[in-house]
């Protein structure tokens, strides 16, 4: 990441589906322990669709500004679609050069979802 | 005198910008002449030490053994107490395996400080596990200096075997006044153990000074190669320490069923060691000590002055360890970045930092920060690098703002 990573340093400041939701279908939080990033994800569904994405969190600009980009593109995907994303889909999405220093910044977030859906018991 | 031209790494480019190398906490860069040696004993000496009945065996020991006596005259000890290591972590490890089993029991107390290293805490968490030690951590001042009224209280508690301190934090840099310590530790029968590691490259030491009992560093933070490192141990204690690892030179004879011990300083270094790297850290000390001890100093000390001055000027930064007696190495916190964006970032502006908690994570629980970015700097360093660093601190402040 560099300095002219507009995208990532907008979604950090200003992030997007940020919050709790109260009424979530499914809820899960994952940290990085070694540099106290923080994620926690709520997820509400529609049938087989994900309606609504938020999270709470803090943590590295790559951490929470991702879960905050990724929010919007998962919305309206289906468990499937979702649990088939990995680091490529991240890094395309996000639009930056990832170092692989950042690998677990990045995919933070992805695996906080994934984790809440695919294993249903006990994260609701 | 200081010539920076001696580091070839420091004309490298990132990304068509010049290296600012300030991780130097972490690793030091290597100036020429150790390159060579390093280099020339491959080239010209190779043969294992200690070993062989012939001409190139004989010359690669003869190397090896004037570098015990450089370090030996290099920090004030006697060539028998000088243990080749693998680094300051193995030198603190071999104390707490050799000498702590040996002589600590349950109950009994090691006092380190809150700003160790982890590898001067895990391994007395490991005999604590083991053997039921309990340790006891020394607090610290606002500024980040050992509170010396607490470690004098811990001092005074009954049970204390040991005190295993560092001279330098390599988090805060703040210089610690080890010698104090030691002085009151050895009044009330306490054996010292001091970790250099982080100071070795700045401040001249000598062991009858600190007057400690142990004393660890490693060769690469003064600028020798990696894998080396230095255990000092006074004589006396030594003799009564029982060998760590066996095999190699520290065998004096073995029957199938017992064996002897070497004497020292042989009988702490089993299996072939590491040659190169012994010949490169004597390359090291001999360029440190052409350069000067009041050379580095006197730079060193207004590069802190320079940087402290500099950064002050961004109200968003927070430096950790502000007490005057510092070493140029600065932890900090930047208010709405975190200490990994800004290395990254950085990093991609040719600026070498750390990010994260430098091995010293119950320090940071102390601080109440998660991690910090750290720059760390040498005498090879300069203001104009300072100047670099800060305003693209100040850059990447703006662009987060």
């Amino acid at each position: 990441m560099d300095i002219y990573a507009q995208n990532i340093i907008d979604h950090y400041k200003h992030p997007r589906n940020f919050g709790v939701l109260s009424q979530a279908d499914f809820k899960q939080q994952e940290l990085n322990a070694s540099c106290g990033d923080d994620i926690t994800v709520f997820l509400k569904f529609a049938g087989n669709k994900l309606k609504t994405l938020s999270f709470t969190g803090q943590g590295c600009a790559i951490s929470q500004a991702g879960i905050s980009i990724l929010s919007e593109e998962l919305i309206g995907q289906t468990k499937k679609q979702i649990l088939a994303y990995n680091f490529e889909d991240i890094k395309n999405i996000f639009g930056v050069e990832i170092s692989a220093r950042r690998y677990n910044c990045a995919m933070l977030g992805l695996r906080a979802v994934q984790k809440a859906i695919g294993d249903s018991t006990g994260s609701k | 005198m200081i010539r920076r031209t001696d580091f070839p790494i420091l004309n490298k480019k990132i990304k068509g910008q010049p290296l600012v190398y300030f991780d130097n906490a972490s690793t030091a860069q290597k100036s020429r002449p150790v390159i060579e040696a390093v280099s020339n004993f491959y080239q010209n000496d190779n043969a294992n030490v200690h070993r062989g009945l012939n001409p190139l065996a004989d010359e690669a020991t003869k190397k090896y053994e004037s570098v015990r006596n450089l370090v030996a005259d290099f920090i004030g000890a006697k060539k028998e107490e000088i243990i080749f290591t693998s680094g300051a972590t193995a030198g603190v490890n071999l104390v707490a395996r050799s000498w702590g089993e040996a002589n600590l029991r349950a109950g009994d107390i090691v006092v380190l400080s809150i700003a160790e290293h982890h590898a001067n805490i895990v391994p007395w968490l490991q005999l604590q596990k083991k053997i039921g030690i309990k340790l006891e951590y020394i607090p610290l001042e606002a500024d980040g200096s050992w509170d010396l009224l607490a470690a004098k209280k811990l001092l005074n508690k009954r049970r204390v075997r040991l005190l295993a301190v560092s001279q330098v934090s390599n988090v805060l840099g703040i210089i610690n006044p080890v010698a104090q310590l030691t002085k009151l530790a050895k009044q009330k029968g306490i054996v010292t153990l001091i970790d250099a590691a982080q100071s070795v490259a700045h401040l001249k030491i000598d062991v009858k000074k600190i007057a400690c009992d142990f004393l660890v560093f490693s060769g690469h933070k003064l600028g020798g190669p990696t894998g080396i490192g230095i255990l000092y141990g006074r004589q006396e204690l030594l003799l009564a320490t029982p060998p760590f690892m066996g095999g190699g030179d520290m065998i004096s004879f073995v029957k199938s069923d017992s064996f002897g011990v070497s004497d020292l300083p042989y009988k702490f270094e089993a299996g072939t060691p590491n040659i190169a790297g012994v010949v490169g850290l004597g390359a090291a000390l001999k360029y440190l000590e052409s350069v000067g001890y009041n050379s580095i100093h006197k730079q060193e000390q207004g590069l802190t002055i320079y940087f402290l001055q500099k950064i002050k000027k961004l109200k968003a930064v927070k430096i950790f360890g502000t007490a005057k007696a510092k070493l140029p190495i600065f932890a900090l916190t930047i208010n709405g970045i975190h200490p990994h964006d800004a290395a990254d970032i950085l990093g991609q502006a040719g600026i070498i930092l750390r990010a994260g908690h430098h091995c010293a994570q119950p320090l940071h629980d102390y601080l109440g920060v998660p991690a910090t970015l750290r720059a760390s700097l040498s005498f090879y360093n300069t203001k104009k690098e300072i100047d670099y660093f800060v305003s693209k601190l100040a850059e990447l402040i703006k662009a987060f703002k």
